[in-house]
């Protein structure tokens, strides 16, 4: 059976993309395939963090509006043989979605994959509610950061009552926290809220920990997803999640200050 | 962070106050997303209602709602003047 994630924080800048790029790298990776939706119409960006935006033909909104069959607009990845990404559109209508049509494609993905992510744009508007309306399992990505951690908690209140799972009385969706931007050194000096300040005020299962990381931009500089960096920290991390969300047992990593204690002796960079 | 920093970790960190602050904020963004929506309108003619007979100010009322497993709790708070009651 197929399941539909939906990558969501309700502020922007978080790293809903750079995540949703990552974890449905990671689901294929791992011989489930995966499609990963653009929601953002009108700043379509899924594309350009994937590497593939000289080969965007047709988005997501031709596919609701019959312009294009979902197999002409669907693009596969140069990376990995199981991920497929659908664009959105780049129009200036904000009506351009619409839930039913947004169903039908769904439904379509639904008979070929195993895995479809859900690129949510930023705030709470109709591509925000579309990318959420029919999620069964929510990944919220939050900033150690007051300000995101605040509309992380009014996405859950949103995810809890107007989502399709929710109206329809269904069990509800699965939520999970994804800490992103996440700096043990600067938590350790008092600066940062921790992993556990996060979790108690919102109260998520946690799926993972992002450690703030140059490989993040090194990533979209080149258009590959930050997991294929398989040394780098965020890759790692990312992988972790993956594996964590298909049900392996691995401990937390990134969380606690690595440096040793001669580096901050003597100051570290 | 440097030597000297070793000698000043008991400084407190701007960290917690961050985490007071949200948590007040969103007990309080919580408690109201799980009100009714005719919550404010029901305040509104309430005190409508009051102000006929009484002085009181915008600020005298207070209604909140409550859930919990086997009940609603809606609690209305009016605070009187403490002379001036209109007779009429």
């Amino acid at each position: 059976m197929a399941r539909i994630i939906v990558v969501t924080s309700g502020k922007g800048g978080v790293g809903k993309t750079t995540t949703s790029a990552a974890i449905a790298m990671g689901l294929a990776k791992k011989g489930h395939k995966t499609a990963v939706i653009d929601f953002d119409v009108g700043l379509r960006n899924l594309d350009l963090i994937m590497g593939c935006e000289r080969r965007v033909v047709y988005d997501f909104v031709n596919v609701i509006n019959g312009e294009a069959t979902l197999n002409q607009a669907l693009i596969r990845d140069k990376n990995c043989n199981l991920l497929y990404i659908l664009p959105a559109s780049q129009t200036r209508d904000k009506d351009a979605l619409s839930q039913e049509g947004v169903g039908k494609v769904l439904d379509e993905l639904k008979k070929d994959f195993k895995y479809i992510v859900c690129d949510s744009p930023a705030g709470i508007e109709k591509g925000a509610h579309l990318a959420m309306y029919f999620a069964d399992d929510a990944f919220v990505v939050t900033n150690p950061e007051v300000s995101s951690v605040r509309d992380s908690d009014r996405m859950l209140g949103i995810l809890a009552s107007k989502s399709r799972r929710a109206v329809d009385n269904e069990e509800p969706i699965k939520e999970y926290l994804l800490l992103t931007r996440y700096s043990p050194e600067r938590v350790k000096l008092g600066e940062m809220l921790s992993v556990d300040d996060v979790q108690d005020i919102l109260s998520l299962h946690l799926l993972g920990v992002i450690p703030e990381s140059k490989s993040v931009l090194n990533a979209s500089n080149s258009g590959t997803p930050v997991i294929l960096d398989e040394k780098s920290d965020a890759g790692q991390a990312y992988a972790d999640i993956v594996a964590r969300y298909l049900g392996e047992n691995r401990p937390h990593r990134f969380i606690d200050d690595k440096k040793g204690f001669f580096r901050n002796l003597f100051g570290s960079k | 962070m440097s030597l000297l920093d070793y000698f000043r970790t008991s400084k407190v960190g701007s960290a917690s106050v961050a985490k007071e602050r949200l948590q007040i904020l969103v007990a309080h963004e919580r408690s109201s997303r799980n009100q009714p929506s005719y919550l404010p309108q029901l305040q509104k003619e309430l005190l409508e209602v009051i102000q006929k007979y009484i002085n009181v100010g915008q600020d005298a009322i207070s209604v909140s709602f409550e859930q919990d497993e086997n009940q609603e709790t809606l609690e209305l708070n009016i605070v009187l003047p403490e002379i001036n009651t209109k007779n009429t």
